[in-house]
């Protein structure tokens, strides 16, 4: 059913990975085109954040090919990648806490823009342009969260920030990369129901008003259920199951991977 | 959307003026508002409020004066030396305070700088160029260092970077001073002796050779520098520095070379440190190895540590202070009642800001007391030559306070210095007002410790004083004096 589509935005073509003999990820074929929400469900340690920091360059796979619109990303370093268009946030936050929450957003762009340092010390016109686009993109990626992170506090520090709103400025540092594809990871981890809720939102508003392809880590099933096109469910670092939500949660290998054998034979 | 049963329905869109209030917390706002009515914080908020490029222009118009008022010989020591430590400062803190380096061998690519000058414009080799061929040379040469050892060290951070950066200045000092290897018949680095009788700056044919035209030369760098590196630090590539000292993992994730930074501050540091170099041989009129050790090293991390890692402003604070208090150290500057005044003034300025204001009077009080009462003792009981020393620092009535023995007790000085360690940490684990007392015999022992010792070795006391000044400093704001404090929390 993949090969339905003629171009995918990401493909992962036999990809293999294995820290010493511990095979993480096993043989994993993964389409994501364009426009199109993706879930990657799965027990704790199937893989789920190595398949991230694979795509990001983070780790380089042992075997396999990884395409971004047909062309390669294997072996290019990861500011590479994420220049090509590949963004991600991380489950563990890692924002720049000490820097303002605009400062954030802003650093991001470095790879969109060309101002040398020596332009930037002689503040040349072409810095004072570019320095009004870069504050205007992360103003248009803040805004995109509404009363959550509005003007007020752009100048404060990071670490000021709720963790619902430290998750929500990882969204928009992501997106100011100005990125094909976003890769969350877990992006309701941690989050109250209405806190859940807004992000279940926010993810399909992201793919209507901001036209990204996203793929998505998340454990939980409300969010994957509201959001997800398609849904991949891994163990082991194998695929073990793929499809529409319904038939992955009902995919009687997925419940064994999360509750066991025995459970999965009294179902 | 689909509603998902076991998802409360979101409250309805708030009202607006109650949504803008989320994260408004009103005990902070309130504890700010009670605060800012210190004098303290309306001079922190006056400092914050006024635009940098005003603070820079009060700084070039208040140093611009200081030739009219101070004379030759200051000038030199106070107000050249200082310009200089400031530019120092300024290089070190892009790698420390912008991009998080740790550079322990900043002081080689200031030795390259100088050495540099020499090798070009002296009689060395016969090469006499000018300085304005001379100081690119210079920079570029200790950037080239700069970019070997940050692409070296590219994958290091922390402690690792140190230790190779460490072995840079280690290497440079060994290099210049016993390796000095014979180059055209000559020891190209001049060993021990370094090498002597360098052209003063000459600038198309204009030469600096006043103290006065020198000072004013540096104060021309050294604003140039701060522009420069303040207009970079507010870029991209000074986003970028600050996002990689944050977290290197984020920033190469989000699209920033990381590695191609660090070598970027890396050769920033040593590009501003090489024209450090070669302005200071020129004034020096020689290039000596033993300049560029890590002694020097340890003064310009005083000073941009006490000005606070990634203060443009905290490196001429610092640079001021640090440069200052150590020449009025040195014995050859010697203006024993400035000593006297330096010393004792920081001594009460502290206790001053014990709470509440009871206690440092009691303590001011207990001290002088305590003081007059030992010394009367001492002398009721013992001869003459336990009290009849001079106070090294003067005034009139130390004298019959401290107690100064003549010169036949060598040993006393050790057993102040002992007692004084005793009492520090005997007051340190003390409690309320327990520890209140013990802080009277404690400063009497400073007190003696300076009377008898500190004062009469002006090299060490500064390096006692660096060290006592950066623990204050550590345990009350360890950001510095005008750095922003950094949290680190998940």
């Amino acid at each position: 059913m993949d090969e339905t589509t003629p171009e995918p935005l990401l493909e992962l073509k036999s990809l293999s990975m294995a820290f010493g003999g511990l095979k993480v990820i096993d043989n994993l074929d993964l389409v994501v085109n364009e426009r199109e929400i993706v879930s990657v469900i799965g027990p704790n340690g199937a893989g789920k954040t190595t398949l991230f920091n694979l795509i990001t360059g983070i780790y380089r796979p042992d075997d396999g090919e990884i395409l971004l619109e047909g062309k390669s990303l294997v072996g290019l370093a990861p500011h590479t990648i994420t220049q090509r268009g590949v963004a991600r946030t991380f489950q563990t936050l890692r924002l720049f806490l000490n820097m303002s929450v605009i400062d954030n957003v802003m650093a991001s762009q470095y790879g969109l823009t060309k101002v040398d340092i020596v332009r930037s010390m002689l503040r040349t016109p072409g810095w004072w342009k570019e320095e009004r686009q870069i504050r205007a993109r992360a103003e248009k990626n803040l805004s995109f969260f509404g009363q959550r992170l509005m003007g007020y506090r752009w100048s404060q520090p990071a670490y000021s920030l709720s963790y619902a709103n430290r998750r929500r400025l990882e969204i928009a540092r992501a997106m100011a990369t100005e990125p094909k594809i976003l890769l969350l990871d877990e992006p309701a981890a941690g989050m109250n129901p209405v806190e859940t809720h807004e992000i279940t939102e926010l993810i399909a508003k992201l793919r209507e008003d901001g036209g990204y392809t996203i793929l998505v880590i998340e454990h939980d099933m409300h969010v994957v259920e509201g959001i997800s096109d398609r849904v991949v469910a891994l163990d082991h670092g194998i695929k073990i199951s793929e499809g529409s939500f319904e038939r992955v949660a009902t995919d009687p290998k997925v419940v064994e991977a999360y509750l066991g054998t025995k459970a999965a034979a009294t179902k | 959307m689909s509603e998902t049963p076991g998802i409360p329905a979101p409250p309805e869109e708030p009202p607006t003026e109650q949504a803008s209030r989320i994260g408004v917390d009103s005990w902070v706002a309130e504890s700010e508002g009670r605060r800012s009515r210190t004098p303290a914080a309306l001079l922190a908020r006056g400092w914050e409020s006024s635009p940098d490029a005003l603070k820079l222009l009060a700084f070039v118009a208040i140093a611009s004066s200081v030739p009219f008022w101070m004379n030759e010989g200051d000038l030199f020591i106070f107000g050249l030396f200082t310009l200089l430590y400031a530019a120092l400062g300024l290089g070190l803190n892009v790698v420390v305070g912008f991009a998080g380096l740790l550079d322990l061998g900043y002081v080689a690519f200031y030795g390259i700088g100088a050495y540099a000058y020499a090798e070009l414009s002296s009689s060395q080799y016969g090469i006499h160029w000018p300085a304005e061929a001379t100081i690119p040379i210079a920079m570029a040469a200790a950037a080239l260092v700069g970019v070997v050892l940050g692409f070296a060290s590219r994958r290091l951070l922390g402690d690792y970077l140190a230790i190779v950066t460490l072995f840079l200045g280690q290497a440079f000092v060994f290099f210049t001073n016993v390796a000095n290897p014979t180059i055209a018949g000559k020891g190209f680095t001049g060993g021990a002796n370094g090498i002597p009788q360098l052209d003063p700056l000459t600038f198309f044919g204009y030469q600096l050779t006043s103290t006065k035209q020198l000072y004013f030369f540096l104060l021309i760098v050294v604003t140039l520098l701060a522009t420069a590196l303040y207009f970079a630090n507010q870029s991209r590539t000074g986003r970028a520095w600050r996002a990689l000292r944050e977290d290197p993992l984020a920033a190469e994730v989000m699209s920033i070379p990381v590695n191609r930074l660090k070598i970027l501050a890396f050769v920033f540091g040593a590009a501003v440190a090489g024209l450090c170099g070669a302005i200071y041989a020129a004034i020096e009129t020689a290039a000596v190895s033993t300049n560029f050790s890590v002694s020097v090293l340890i003064i310009i991390y005083a000073i941009v540590i006490l000005g606070g890692f990634g203060s443009i402003a905290g490196v001429f604070v610092g640079a001021i202070v640090i440069n200052c208090t150590f020449e009025f150290l040195e014995p050859q500057n010697d203006h024993p009642e400035v000593k006297r005044w330096l010393f004792y003034g920081t001594i009460v300025l502290l206790i001053a800001l014990m709470k509440p204001w009871l206690k440092p009077v009691l303590v001011l009080a207990g001290t002088i007391g305590f003081g007059f009462v030992v010394h009367a003792i001492v002398a009721a009981t013992t001869d003459a030559s336990w009290t009849s020393g001079v106070p090294v620092s003067g005034g009139r009535w130390i004298g019959h306070w401290a107690v100064i023995p003549t010169g036949t007790h060598a040993n006393f000085d050790n057993y102040v210095y002992i007692g004084l360690v005793v009492a520090i940490v005997c007051t340190a684990s003390l409690k309320g007002w327990w520890r209140t007392a013990a802080l009277v015999p404690t400063l009497y022992l400073t007190a003696l410790a300076w009377e008898n010792v500190l004062a009469l070795n002006g090299g060490i006391t500064a390096f006692v004083l660096f060290g006592a000044m950066l623990i204050g400093l550590m345990a009350t704001r360890p950001q510095g004096l005008l750095g922003t404090a950094r949290v680190e929390i998940v």
